[in-house]
């Protein structure tokens, strides 16, 4: 698939719409607007970027969004894709803010938070899984994959931990 | 005593500055300390306002990172929010600016090759667990899994904006309280 290069303007607006779309979470929306709307990097970048972004501090995103603004457009392009990242929700979020106490009693705000909250964590799990499948990942990527799940996900072991082990084990396996 | 405003902002910028740079894996791995800060030892809210903010958070769009922004809001107003937003994204955010000019520096260096590829499967293994972790958490019954479990192979298996996921799944859970009520 041909590859174009945002503008920082498209940085900007790019991440703006995945900051006010990021319901639940940004994640799912990061990989389907960078590499399947917009395409401004392939699944195999983009992957390697958040891979990066994964085991500094920070939102995995967040972190993300910096070195993508870095590698097109240098310090503008990261400040670009920081302000548009954050802007909208933050406006969003003040107005959620303002009449959250009127709506928060009304049964189908619940509910349609509900199901809302299910389908997200859905649309996380199911970005997982296609990026492992779009990848081609090998036997010793899956197991790898497979132990930052489990612990992680099933154990609730902390991050940091499963990072400083699964880290360099990924590195020397993969 | 009554704390100045100034004094609370410094509060706030203090606390989540720090806290900023402990987020590996994200900003759920500090929502424990958070509470910790904010509850018992600084004592900005009791428990129950700390964790219907966290709710409003994640059902509120934009990287989950904005439960700060919530909580500096209901500590000290706009300013409150805007201090405790840039306390916890700035720091990361450079260190992330950092490491990408590092990388640039290294070019096509086949160690930073072999760095990245490593990093793949580790962070979406993280992913699958963010997202096992927030399918436990909003889990209400049947529907719920199943809607999960809808959302999960419309994301995998076709190419569709998320949108449709989401609005379907919303509508659905809507229809279906309707006739059970």
């Amino acid at each position: 698939m041909e590859r174009t290069a945002p503008s920082r303007l498209d940085l900007f607006l790019g991440f703006a719409k995945i900051g006010l779309l990021g319901f639940g979470g940004v994640a799912p929306w990061a990989r389907h607007i960078i590499v399947e709307e917009r395409r401004w990097l392939d699944e195999r970048e983009y992957a390697s970027i958040l891979g990066i972004g994964q085991v500094l501090p920070g939102p995995n995103t967040v972190n993300s969004a910096i070195i993508i603004g870095d590698r097109f457009h240098g310090t503008m392009g990261s400040t670009a894709a920081f302000l548009g990242i954050f802007c909208m929700p933050l406006l969003v979020l003040i107005g959620i803010a303002l009449v959250y106490d009127r709506i928060a009693d009304l049964p189908a705000v619940g509910v349609a938070i509900g199901a809302g909250a299910a389908a997200a964590a859905g649309l996380v799990i199911g970005t997982a899984l296609k990026m492992a499948r779009r990848l081609k990942f090998d036997v010793a990527a899956i197991a790898v994959g497979l132990a930052a799940f489990v612990s992680v996900g099933l154990l609730h072991v902390p991050m940091v931990w499963a990072i400083a082990v699964l880290g360099p084990i990924s590195i020397a396996a993969v | 005593m009554e704390e100045t405003m100034s004094g609370l902002l410094e509060e706030i910028g203090a606390t989540f500055g720090w806290l900023s740079l402990l987020q590996f894996g994200g900003t759920n791995a500090v929502v424990p300390e958070m509470h910790r800060q904010a509850v018992e030892v600084l004592h900005w809210m009791d428990g129950q306002t700390f964790a219907n903010l966290f709710a409003l958070a994640q059902l509120a769009p934009g990287p989950n990172v904005m439960i700060v922004s919530l909580i500096g809001w209901r500590v000290a107003g706009l300013a409150g929010l805007l201090v405790a937003t840039f306390a916890m994204t700035v720091p990361p955010s450079l260190l992330a600016f950092a490491m990408s000019r590092l990388m640039k520096r290294a070019g096509t260096s086949k160690w930073l090759g072999i760095v990245k590829d490593g990093l793949v499967p580790l962070a979406i293994g993280m992913i699958l667990a963010s997202g096992w972790i927030m399918a436990a958490s909003s889990n209400q019954g049947p529907l719920s899994i199943a809607l999960t479990v809808a959302a999960a192979a419309f994301v995998a298996f076709t190419d569709y904006n998320l949108l449709w996921a989401l609005g379907a799944a919303i509508a659905l859970g809507l229809t279906v309280h309707r006739l059970v009520m």
